[in-house]
C-alpha cells in the first residue's frame, strides 16, 4: 500500500451499470415487446391474471426501493395503494375519464405522501415504521368518512362499463405494462443515479452520509414520494380490473405483508430480486390463496424463514454463488496505470 | 489567542453538555488558514465531541462556530460539507453496500458538488492520493479497520474541503505508512487545507503541525507551539503515566 502525494488522474475509464446491463436491458425490452401482443394471442384468463402479476411486481418493487435502498421500512404503504384507488373514483366522479383519473389520482397521491414525509421522515426505523401503519389506518377511516364510499360498504367503479368487457380487460392490461415498464424504468435510472446512490448511503449510514454533505431529509423524501407515486398506481391497476372499492380491502394490512414476502423472498436490495418474488408470490396465490388463514400464516412463516436462512433472497443467494450480475448498480473502475 | 479574527474556523465558549454530564466547558479553538493544528489529551477529554460541534453532528449547548468569518452554528452537518469543512470519524462509518470507489464518487457528488467525469476524476484522485487503488472495487464491507480509517481519509478529501477534520487516523499504522500518512498530510497543507488532527501517536503529529492543544476534561488546559506545549506542568500531569512520556 502506497500513500502519494503525485497524484495522476488520467489514464481511468469506468464502467456503468447501463453497459455490464446492456444484455439484460435488451431481454427486458424484448420481453416487454412480447408481453404487449399478449392479447391479440392469449385467452382472456391469461390477460387477467397477467394483470394481476403487474399489480404485484409495482407493489415489490416500490417496497424493495423504500426499504432496500433506503432503509425506509415500512408496514404502511397500503396507504398509498387506496389512496390511488380513492382518487381515481373521486376523480371519475367529477368527470374524468377512468384511465387519465389513474395516472393524476396517482399525482395527487405522491403530493399527499409529500406531506406524509415532512412528519413520518422525522422518526427513525422502527418508529417509522409504525407511524407509517397508523397513518394507513387513518387514511382509511378518512376514506370510509366520505360518502361516495359508503363506510364499509365501498363502491364501484361504473364508469368502467362504457368499455366492453373484452376490451377493458386489454385495455387494463396495457395500461398495467406500461406502469410497470415505466416504473422499472425510473427506479432503475433512480437506483443508480445520484439521489439513488445518495439513499444508499444514508441506508448505510446516516450520520456518515451527512459528513460528506448529502441532504438527507431531501433524497428521503424523493424515494417516498416515488414509492408511493408506484403504490398509487398499483391501487388504480387494482381499481381497474377489481371495479369495486372497499376501504378495508385496499388499505388492509394484508397488503405490506405481501410486499414484505415477495422483496424478503425474492431478494431485498437487488433489481431483480423483487420482480422474482412477485411471480413466487402469484404463483403461490395461484395454488394455496383459497387456504385462507393457513395461506397467510405461510406466507408468513416462509418470509421470517428467508429473513433467517437465506437474507439476499433467491435472487441474491443465486447471484452470490454464480458470481453474475445482469443488473447490477454502481460503477466499477479500471486503472490503465497500475500501481 | 486569534478568534474569528484571522481564524478559518472557530469554536468559541463551546459549552456541551449531555443533561447533567458535562463533556466541554467554554472550549475556545481556531484554526487560520492553511495551519496545522494538533488535539492531544487523554481519552474523554472531549476532543472528538469537539470535532462533532465543529463538522455540525453535534449541537454545542453554548457557544459560537464560525467559519471564514461567518457564524454557522446554525447551519447543519451537509451545509458545513459543502462549506469546505470536512471530517473522519474516529470509529470508520464506510457506506458498507458500496465499493471503496463509489463510497468516494457518492463523496464527490454530494460534498464537492460535480457531476459525470469530474466526479470521477476526483474520486479517482482521493483514491491514489491515499494509496487505495488497489482497492477501488472491493466492497467497503471487505475491508479491515486500517483500510476502513484510509476510507474514511480518502472519502473526506473527495468532498474537496478547504478544512479536514482527522479523527486518530495514525493508530494501527506501521511506521512506514504513518511516514506515507504523515507526508500526505503535509502535502495537503502545502496545497493550502487547513488541518486539525486529533492523534495520539505525537511523534508523528510533531511533523506536521504548527501549533498543539492540549485538551483534558472538556477544557484546553494549553496551546501554542508543540515543544512549549508539552513542557508544559499541567499537560504533564493531564498525561501523567501516558504516551507522553514515551514521546519526549
Amino acid at each position: 500500500m502506497k500513500i502519494s502525494s503525485q497524484v495522476n488522474t488520467e489514464g481511468f475509464s469506468t464502467e456503468h451499470w447501463y453497459q455490464v446491463g446492456r444484455p439484460a436491458l435488451m431481454v427486458g425490452g424484448l420481453l416487454f415487446l412480447v408481453l404487449a401482443t399478449v392479447p391479440f394471442w392469449g385467452s382472456g384468463l391469461v390477460v387477467d391474471k397477467l394483470t394481476t402479476l403487474f399489480v404485484y411486481i409495482l407493489l415489490a418493487v416500490m417496497w424493495n426501493l423504500l426499504a432496500g435502498y433506503a432503509g425506509l421500512v415500512s408496514v404502511g404503504q397500503q396507504a398509498f395503494l387506496g389512496l390511488g384507488g380513492y382518487f381515481a373514483l373521486r376523480l371519475v366522479d367529477i368527470g374524468m375519464s377512468p384511465y387519465p383519473a389513474f395516472i393524476v389520482g396517482a399525482l395527487i397521491c405522491a403530493l399527499v405522501a409529500l406531506v406524509i414525509s415532512v412528519f413520518a421522515l422525522r422518526l427513525k426505523e422502527g418508529e417509522f415504521a409504525i407511524a407509517m401503519w397508523v397513518t394507513a389506518e387513518v387514511i382509511r377511516i378518512l376514506v370510509m368518512f366520505d360518502p361516495i364510499v359508503q363506510g364499509e360498504t365501498g363502491t364501484s367503479l361504473l364508469a368502467m362499463n362504457q368499455y366492453a368487457p373484452e376490451l377493458r380487460r386489454n385495455i387494463n392490461f396495457w395500461f398495467g405494462l406500461l406502469v410497470v415498464a415505466g416504473m422499472l424504468g425510473l427506479v432503475l435510472w433512480l437506483v443508480n443515479s445520484r439521489i439513488g446512490a445518495a439513499a444508499q448511503a444514508i441506508r448505510d449510514d446516516e450520520e456518515a452520509a451527512k459528513s460528506i454533505g448529502i441532504r438527507v431529509m431531501r433524497v428521503k423524501q424523493i424515494i417516498f414520494v416515488v414509492a408511493a407515486f408506484g403504490c398509487a398506481l398499483a391501487g388504480s391497476l387494482w381499481l381497474a380490473s377489481s371495479v369495486t372499492f372497499q376501504p378495508r380491502t385496499y388499505f388492509g394490512v394484508q397488503w405490506t405483508v405481501f410486499m414484505l414476502f415477495m422483496v424478503l423472498v425474492g431478494g431485498l436490495k437487488t433489481f431483480e430480486g423483487p420482480i422474482l418474488g412477485a411471480i413466487v408470490f402469484f404463483l403461490l396465490q395461484e395454488f394455496f390463496g383459497d387456504y385462507g388463514a393457513w395461506y397467510l400464516a405461510g406466507l408468513g412463516v416462509t418470509a421470517i424463514l428467508f429473513a433467517l436462512y437465506a437474507p439476499n433472497g433467491i435472487w441474491g443467494e443465486w447471484q452470490n454463488r454464480k458470481g453474475v450480475r445482469f443488473l447490477p448498480t454502481g460503477v466499477t473502475l479500471t486503472l490503465k496505470n497500475k500501481e | 489567542m486569534t478568534l474569528g479574527s484571522t481564524s478559518v474556523i472557530a469554536g468559541i465558549g463551546i459549552d456541551k453538555h449531555y443533561g447533567a454530564f458535562q463533556v466541554l466547558h467554554g472550549v475556545d479553538f481556531s484554526a487560520n488558514k492553511g495551519e496545522a493544528v494538533g488535539i492531544v489529551g487523554p481519552n474523554g477529554a472531549g476532543k472528538t465531541t469537539l470535532f462533532g460541534v465543529l463538522a455540525g453532528s453535534t449541537a454545542p449547548s453554548a457557544g459560537v462556530i464560525t467559519y471564514q468569518y461567518t457564524d454557522i452554528t446554525a447551519t447543519n452537518a451537509a451545509q458545513r460539507c459543502h462549506a469546505g469543512i470536512a471530517r473522519t470519524h474516529q470509529v470508520p462509518r464506510p457506506f458498507l453496500g458500496m465499493t471503496v470507489f463509489e463510497n468516494l464518487l457518492t463523496a464527490a457528488t454530494n460534498g464537492a458538488g460535480l457531476t459525470g467525469y469530474e466526479a470521477e476524476a476526483f474520486a479517482v484522485r482521493a483514491l491514489i492520493q491515499t494509496g487505495m487503488s488497489p482497492l477501488a472495487n472491493r466492497p467497503a464491507a471487505a475491508l479491515g479497520l486500517l483500510d476502513r480509517k484510509r476510507l474514511e481519509l480518502a472519502r473526506a478529501l473527495a468532498t474537496a474541503p478547504k478544512v479536514l477534520l482527522l479523527d486518530e487516523i495514525g493508530g494501527g499504522l506501521t511506521e512506514g505508512e504513518l511516514h506515507q500518512l504523515v507526508t500526505l498530510i503535509a502535502q495537503l497543507k502545502d496545497d493550502g487545507l487547513t488541518i486539525v488532527w486529533i492523534e495520539h501517536i505525537l511523534h508523528a503529529l510533531l511533523k506536521v503541525i504548527d501549533r498543539l492543544v492540549c485538551m483534558s476534561e472538556g477544557r484546553v488546559i494549553a496551546q501554542g507551539h508543540p515543544k512549549d506545549v508539552m513542557s508544559d506542568d499541567e499537560v504533564m500531569k493531564a498525561y501523567l503515566g501516558s504516551e507522553l512520556e514515551v514521546a519526549l
